[in-house]
């Protein structure tokens, strides 16, 4: 699989603009990291069950109610480009 | 000077009333102002803001406040760069996130400052905690008190280098795949992962959501118990933080360690481990021996692939969790024409190297008609990787080996070979998947250069008691954490 690994296509799909010379490099030290990943199909893992995490906890749920949150000001401190209490985007549909 | 103290040195002074916290505070600033151009632990810091803390801080002394009601009144605690503090800048050691400043502060944060402590300082990290030197900081290395031709370790170099340099008391770290215990053990202080779900992550930045823990680094043992008892406990706002109830650490290190049993893994005296790191740990092993602990062989027989298991879920939760950095609610923007352009761009130019191939790397493994052969696979063999530690656990009490296969490295030595630097954390990611806790205690040094080497002690789920208790009683009765860098002299 290694051999297949095209990454301006997982870059693309990563929301990641990459230079010509970081595709090439990463490329290359991506492909050793996933040869080296290929180990782990010499393990029979056949009826063993996926670890997420492993506190056994699950569902964590508290009641629907309203709570004090960020104020919109604070919200929108941090915000690159806001007007009218609204974070600026570029233009979205035609 | 008061700033190369220990909490408990400290906490018995100010009770007494012979120091205040404001004496404190300004040793561990002229500390930073004579060492810190060189190492670089601190990315930043507040010093009008800490003087604040310190002077609330004696007033609560005059007034009469112990510290059994607030066990860290008056101690200079510096923070990763990962945990928010509000009205604080919080970089991540990244470039992405602009000139970000908190807008609300950690829990660790919240019961820090409840229990006295003076919290300020951004220490530096490796981008998004992503990395073992400090290497991949987007603000430059952090050097090693001990040799500054070396690596302090990572990610929470800064946190270690800090401590171990007495540029503050005690830090808090973060521990993904050994980031608290590696630094730790670089720099030659006490580093603690706890259990997953003991400490609430409620304002950490997630890297990687199902091994991240927030932990203690300090000066000696007694020390970690004091900021873990402090920062632990169940927090509604992290849904992943456990309802279980807080022991008293500090008790918990009387107890003897006579008739306890630990366990060698056979699987880590593997090549590539440094002879002298080995000879160390041997002679600590034989020093537990001494003073009463049992010696037991154990088996950890998936522990040759926890590398690759750790570099698939680790990545695969980051290329989740970094989504967020997108340019438009938060930090720095480069404008595109259209929002993927402008996602593209930003990303690209924000992440530094280790990132992006991470990010890349998570999104890769979790790609249609990947996943199943990558990401659900990792999972499956998480669950041999957690089953040989519960295995072991039913034979003993705890389990001792190196942290680092080797003392710290030169600085550029492993930059440009990512495979190598993910080998190196071999002996500390089992821990995090398997989410167990475990700590690293200074154990000895290398002869030339004097370099500080690890022990850690891997526990029990929730069994922080215990191997705070081993690493006690190992410490008082070697001595190693007593030796100073020259950079503290």
């Amino acid at each position: 699989m290694p051999g297949n690994f095209d990454v301006q296509y997982v870059a693309r799909l990563a929301r990641i603009a990459l230079t010509p010379a970081e595709e090439e490099k990463f490329g290359a030290q991506l492909s050793q990291v996933l040869g080296y990943i290929e180990k782990l199909n010499q393990l029979d893992v056949s009826g063993i069950e996926p670890t997420a995490h492993a506190v056994p906890m699950v569902n964590v749920v508290r009641l629907d109610e309203v709570r004090a949150s960020l104020t919109n000001q604070e919200a929108l401190r941090n915000a690159p480009a806001k007007a009218n209490g609204l974070f600026l985007v570029p233009k979205i549909v035609e | 000077m008061l700033n190369q103290q220990t909490i408990s040195q400290l906490a018995a002074r100010l009770g007494r009333r012979e120091v205040s916290a404001r004496e404190i505070l300004a040793d561990c600033l002229k500390q930073i102002e004579r060492v810190d151009g060189r190492l670089h632990a601190f990315l930043s810091y507040d010093a009008a803001d800490a003087l604040a803390q310190a002077e609330a801080a004696d007033k609560a002394l005059a007034a009469g406040t112990t510290h059994r009601q607030k066990p860290l009144l008056g101690i200079p605690v510096g923070l990763k760069d990962v945990i928010a503090v509000r009205d604080q800048p919080l970089n991540c050691g990244s470039k992405i996130l602009g000139s970000f400043v908190s807008p609300y502060s950690a829990t660790v944060v919240e019961k820090l400052k409840e229990a006295g402590a003076v919290v300020f300082g951004r220490l530096n990290m490796d981008e998004f905690a992503m990395g073992s030197s400090t290497e991949n900081s987007a603000f430059g290395v952090t050097r090693n008190p001990w040799d500054a031709t070396r690596i302090a370790g990572g990610s929470s170099g800064g946190s270690a280098a800090a401590v171990a340099a007495a540029e503050c008391i005690a830090s808090l770290g973060s521990d993904t795949g050994g980031s608290i215990r590696q630094p730790a053990a670089l720099c030659g202080c006490v580093g603690f992962k706890p259990t997953y779900g003991r400490i609430s992550r409620y304002g950490l930045v997630a890297f990687a959501s199902s091994l991240d823990q927030i932990g203690p680094l300090a000066r000696e043992v007694r020390d970690a118990a004091t900021m873990l008892g402090v920062t632990s406990g169940h927090d509604p706002r992290d849904s992943t933080s456990v309802p279980a109830p807080v022991p008293d650490y500090g008790a918990a290190l009387e107890a003897p360690i006579k008739g306890l049993r630990l366990g060698l893994p056979k699987e880590y005296m593997i090549g590539g481990l440094d002879a002298e790191v080995n000879g160390a740990v041997q002679t600590a092993v034989k020093q537990f021996e001494k003073l009463g602990a049992e010696i037991v062989e154990v088996s950890l027989p998936h522990t040759e692939y926890a590398v690759a298991t750790y570099y698939i879920v680790a990545t695969a939760e980051a290329s989740a969790n970094l989504a967020r950095f997108d340019g438009i609610r938060y930090g720095a923007r480069v404008d595109g024409a259209d929002p993927t352009d402008l996602y593209c761009k930003t990303r690209g130019a924000g992440f530094g190297a280790e990132v992006k191939r991470r990010i890349i790397l998570g999104a890769y493994v979790l790609s249609s008609g990947y996943h199943d052969a990558y990401y659900l696979r990792a999972q499956k063999v998480r669950t041999l990787i957690r089953r040989d530690f519960l295995d072991a656990f039913e034979k003993v009490d705890a389990i001792v080996t190196p942290t680092s296969p080797t003392a710290a490295f030169k600085i550029g030595e492993k930059a440009d070979d990512p495979l190598q630097m993910y080998l190196s954390d071999i002996f500390t990611i089992s821990c995090n998947l398997a989410g167990i806790c475990g700590l690293s205690l200074p154990c000895g040094f290398t002869a030339h250069p004097k370099l500080p080497i690890g022990l850690q002690i891997l526990g029990q789920p929730f069994g922080e008691e215990t191997i705070l208790r081993l690493a006690h009683a190992y410490e008082q009765s070697t001595g190693w954490h007593k030796e100073k860098p020259p950079e503290q002299s």
